[in-house]
Parts: C-alpha cells; structure tokens; sequence
C-alpha cells in the first residue's frame, strides 16, 4: 500500500471511530443495557430451569450467541448510518474528489464497523463476567470468527447504506432480515433440539455458522464444524467484498 | 500546459436532461477564470465533472495535462474544490473536517494539523475551530470550504459561487484573499452570479448557456463590446412621451424614462432634445451593473443564433 493510502485509509478509520465514540450514548451503552437484559431474563430467570445444554448450563451457553449477536448489529448498524448520512450530508463527496482508491475507501468505513463491533463485544463480555465465568477453548477461533463475521456484517451494511435513499431504507434489512437469522441463528438454542427437517433448514441460515464457529472457541461445542464456519466466513466476505467494490466503483448512489 | 483543458464535454443525466452540449474550455495556468451563466446553465454540471463527483457522457477533460479517463489519480491531487452546497459533516469540528480532508489526500496528520491552524487563521476560523461546523453561520461555512480546499495545496482552486449569501464586508475580504493565493500562483476557477465579482477578479471568463459556451474571452476584450450603456430618467410628470431621435428608449410611466446610449454619442444630445420639448430631467441614474446587462445580451443573441441554426437546419 502506497504511504499515501495509507494516510489516506487511516483518516477514514479515525474519523469513524470519532463518530461512533462521540455519539456514545447511542451506540454504545444500548448493547450493554441489552446483553445485561438477557443475560438476567434467559441466563439467570428462565435459565435455571432449562438446565443444561450442549453440556454446559444455559447462561454459559447462550453468553457467545449473545455476544456475537452485539457484533452483529452492531457492524452492520455502525457502517450503514455512517455511510447513508455521508450520502445524505454529502461529506461523502469529501472521499470522492480525493484521490483514494475505492477499496480504501470501503476498508476504511468497514473498519470502523469492526472497531465498533469490537468495542462493544468486549464491553458484553465484560458484562457477562458479572453472571457467569467465561471459558475460552481457543482463542484464536474467537477472534479469527469474530473478525471474519463483523467484517462481513459491516461490508453488508455498507451495501445497504449504498441503495439507501432513506433512513428507513437502513432499518428494514435489520428489522426484517437480520434480527429473525439471528434469532433463529442458534443463539438460543442447540440445533440438536430441533426436529430433523428444521435442523436441515437452520443450517441454509448463515448465521448458525457463525454464531457456532464462536461458541466452539469458547465452549468447544457446536453444532457445524468450526473449519466449515470459517471457510464460509471467508467465502461470504470475499463475495460480498467484490460486490461493494463493484457498486462504488460504478457510483451507485453516490455520483450523478 | 493549460491547467484546464475540456473538449467536446457533453452531459445527458439519467431521466434525461442534457445539462451539457459539447463544451469546450482552456484555462492557462495563473490564470483567474470566471466561468458565467444563468440558472441551469450548467456550470456546476461542468464542475462536477473535473471533480469526479459527476460522470461525463462524452468528450475530454484533463488538469494540468492529466486525464481525468487515463491519471485520474493525478488531476485529482492538482485539484482544490470549492462547492455550491455545503458538504461537509454538519457534526464534525472546524478542525476534524480540514485535517480529515487533508487524509484523504495523504498528508500527514502532524503536517495537516499545522497547515489547518495556517488556514483556519487566513480565514478567520480558527477561534471556531473546536466547534461543530452546524454552529458557524453561512458565511463562515462557505470560508471553512475554502480553507478545506486548499489543506492539500492544490494547483487550481475551483470555486463554485463561494460568495452566495456573503455580507459584503465578508465578500470583499475574500475577493483579497482570493486574490493573494492566485498571486502566489494557484490558478483559479470561478462562478458567480454577481458580476461584480467577475469584473473586480477574473482576467478570462466564458459565458455558458443551456450547456453551451457562448463566449470565451478575455475580461477586457468583454467589457470593450459593451459600449451601450442604459439610464434611468426621472422626469416632471410628462402628458406625451417625449421623443427622441437616434435613441433607443422607452417610456415606463408618465415620470420615468429608459434611455440606451451607446458611449461615443454622449449624453448632450439626450438632454437637448428633452429640453427642446420642455421636458425636465429631476434625476439620472444607471440602470444596471455594466456586465450584467452584457451578460444577457450575450445570452440572449446566442439564444437567437442557435435558434437561426436551428432553423436553417
Ligand atoms: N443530479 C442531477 N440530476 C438530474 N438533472 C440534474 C442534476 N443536476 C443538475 N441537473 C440539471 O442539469 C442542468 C444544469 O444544472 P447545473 O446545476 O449544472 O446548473 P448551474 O449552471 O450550476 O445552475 P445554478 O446557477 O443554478 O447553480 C439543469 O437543467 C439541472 O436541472
Ligand atoms: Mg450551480
């Protein structure tokens, strides 16, 4: 990379991460208060009476759902407000007079959904510590899936930001896509408990992968193989990648 | 080399309007160009194409010799913009948006953060310079674009209307400025709708209307073709109009008289006739702005020329 990209990518990823720590208030401490509610609800309520699962008691279980849920959201929600209000505002034209290459200008955005991501992964984390101990079967699985998946979820919102012509444009994936995946992405439960036919159908949502990839680092346990979650990861991130790149490229959006 | 060099630029938007018909423009290097037009003329549309943020539909544009099709990478660097709207992120300090925008171009935070405090101070911003840009007025928006224009030390500063809905005070203190940096070099491309401003800066100018270039010439040589001037006479109330042999004139109302004079004639005769038929002159005064009644007739006989052609054809 020349050193003027770098300059150049480095500028995008502070500005980014300025943005997300100014406004903090909305988009950090709400995860916290949310993982903090499930963690009392389905850790400690309703989970003292599930009893175990997958070996473990739920509250251990659930805790690496829970947080790659955070990462999630969050990396998707971080890159594609960013960019649609830097459409909306124009700033974006900022970037498109100077001279940064395009797939800059996408790692730089999709960092600072990573860096968000990550903040935020850690602050549940931290939080969970209050309710149960954290077991870590291999790090380097953890942070190799959790990287993987918020690069992909922050490329997507990037996508997403791009056809963005309103604000509501970059909540309805959330709302109508994203959230259900997740919630039937195996953050609550082992897929063994489903009946076979389900279990077939749950393994066609992308989610599971990683949500299991994860909780194989920590608890190794999972219902896919771990090598599996991560060979999509990389497969999903490239595809999804090339088709940002094609769509800045193009000006989808941003250039007349 | 010619710091700006357009051939042949055409620009169909989708849904089609065609904002731009086959233009052609060279701006020399140093030099301070005033680029006019009314309302949808297509001057942003031309802007926005040097400066990436608009694709062209045909022709060529190349800056300072480099293509914007072949080194677009180049031309950008050469280039400091200026924009109609403001751009910039309303929540963003002062400080954040030109040392950000410096990034973008590969300066070097500690080099950026030096050179903002240079034009944040030349403009007036820097006690500002902590504050969020939606808490500036718009006059200060349009000079923090200014100083974020140039954080890169471009080679030409394009400058698309910078001085709309400036106070005057301000206005001229940028016209200083404006002036100063093209001194030091930096060559300068301008439009505006107030014409004074093109007359008390720019030594080249090209008029463009409906997309088309309808003049292209030196300040100078333009304000030599106008060389009819037009007065306002406020007359003692008159029962006829008055006439006037050899005058162009028309009568408003029955105390207001427009008269056309072309330069070499004077202004004698105009009051000799009026006089012979007793009419009283109370006061006199100039219509218009010189360049502004220029630019619409030049506007205006290229409207009729292409519409001739369009006839012929
Ligand atoms: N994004 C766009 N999509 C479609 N048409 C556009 C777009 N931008 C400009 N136009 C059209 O192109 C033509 C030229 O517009 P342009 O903005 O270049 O004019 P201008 O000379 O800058 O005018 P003004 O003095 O009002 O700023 C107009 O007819 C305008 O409606
Ligand atoms: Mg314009």
């Amino acid at each position: 990379m020349s050193n003027r990209n770098f300059v150049a990518l480095r500028t995008i990823w502070i500005k980014e991460c300025t943005r997300f720590l100014r406004i903090w208030v909305q988009t950090l401490v709400p995860p916290a208060i949310t993982m903090s509610l499930y963690f009392v609800i389905f850790g400690n309520l309703i989970g003292e009476r599930i009893g175990q699962m997958g070996g473990f008691t739920y509250m251990e279980f659930i805790v690496p759902g829970l947080i790659m849920m955070a990462v999630i959201t969050n990396s998707y929600a971080n890159v594609s407000s960013s960019f649609f209000s830097a459409k909306f505002q124009r700033n974006v034209e900022e970037l498109l007079i100077a001279p940064v290459p395009n797939w800059i200008i996408i790692l730089g955005y999709v960092g600072g959904g990573v860096a968000r991501a990550m903040l935020i992964g850690v602050i549940v984390t931290l939080v969970s510590l209050f309710f149960v101990d954290v077991h870590i079967h291999s790090l380097g699985i953890i942070v190799l899936t959790v990287l993987l998946t918020s690069t992909l979820f922050a490329t997507a919102g990037l996508i997403n930001a791009v056809f963005a012509k309103t604000f509501d444009d970059i909540s309805m994936v959330p709302t109508f896509v994203l959230t259900p995946l997740t919630y039937l992405g195996g953050v609550f439960y082992s897929l063994s408990l489903l009946p076979e036919f389900w279990q077939w159908v749950s393994k066609a949502n992308p989610i599971v992968y990683m949500v299991n990839g994860f909780r194989y680092g920590f608890l190794g346990v999972s219902d896919v193989n771990y090598l599996t979650s991560l060979g999509l990861l990389v497969v999903f991130n490239l595809a999804l990648f090339a088709v940002a790149y094609q769509l800045i490229n193009r000006g989808v959006g941003i250039r007349h | 080399m010619k710091a700006l060099n357009i051939s042949g630029l055409t620009k169909t938007y989708r849904g089609g309007t065609q904002a731009l018909r086959g233009i052609d423009l060279t701006v020399s290097e140093g030099d301070f160009f005033a680029l006019l037009g009314p309302n949808g003329a297509g001057k942003s549309t031309t802007i926005g194409i040097i400066s990436s943020l608009v694709n062209k539909s045909g022709g060529n544009v190349s800056v300072f010799g480099h293509d914007i099709d072949t080194a677009l990478v180049d031309a950008k660097s050469c280039i400091g913009l200026v924009p109609q709207e403001f751009n910039f992120n309303q929540f963003e300090t002062l400080l954040q948006i030109v040392v950000n925008q410096a990034g973008y171009y590969g300066v070097p935070r500690d080099i950026a953060k030096q050179r903002a405090e240079k034009y944040l101070k030349q403009l007036d911003l820097w006690d500002k310079r902590n504050q969020p840009a939606r808490e500036l007025s718009g006059g200060m928006k349009r000079r923090l674009m200014i100083a974020r224009a140039l954080m890169h030390e471009p080679k030409m500063l394009i400058l698309d209307e910078p001085t709309a809905g400036v106070d005057i005070e301000i206005r001229r203190s940028m016209w200083t400025f404006l002036k100063a940096i093209n001194e030091q070099g930096i060559t300068i491309i301008l439009t505006t709708h107030y014409l004074e401003e093109a007359e008390m800066l720019c030594r080249n100018i090209a008029i463009i209307d409906k997309g088309t270039i309808v003049e292209n010439t030196s300040m100078k040589a333009l304000l030599a073709k106008l060389n009819i001037e037009t007065f306002v006479l406020d007359l003692a109330p008159v029962e006829q109009a008055p006439a006037l042999e050899g005058f162009t004139h028309r009568q408003l109302d029955d105390h207001t008289l427009e008269v056309d004079v072309p330069k070499e004639s004077g202004l004698n005769d105009v009051f000799r006739q009026l006089s012979d038929q007793g009419v009283t002159v109370l006061s006199m005064r100039n219509k218009a702005n010189r360049l502004e009644e220029l630019f619409v007739r030049m506007v205006e006989s290229g409207r009729q020329q292409k519409d001739q052609g369009a006839a012929n054809e």
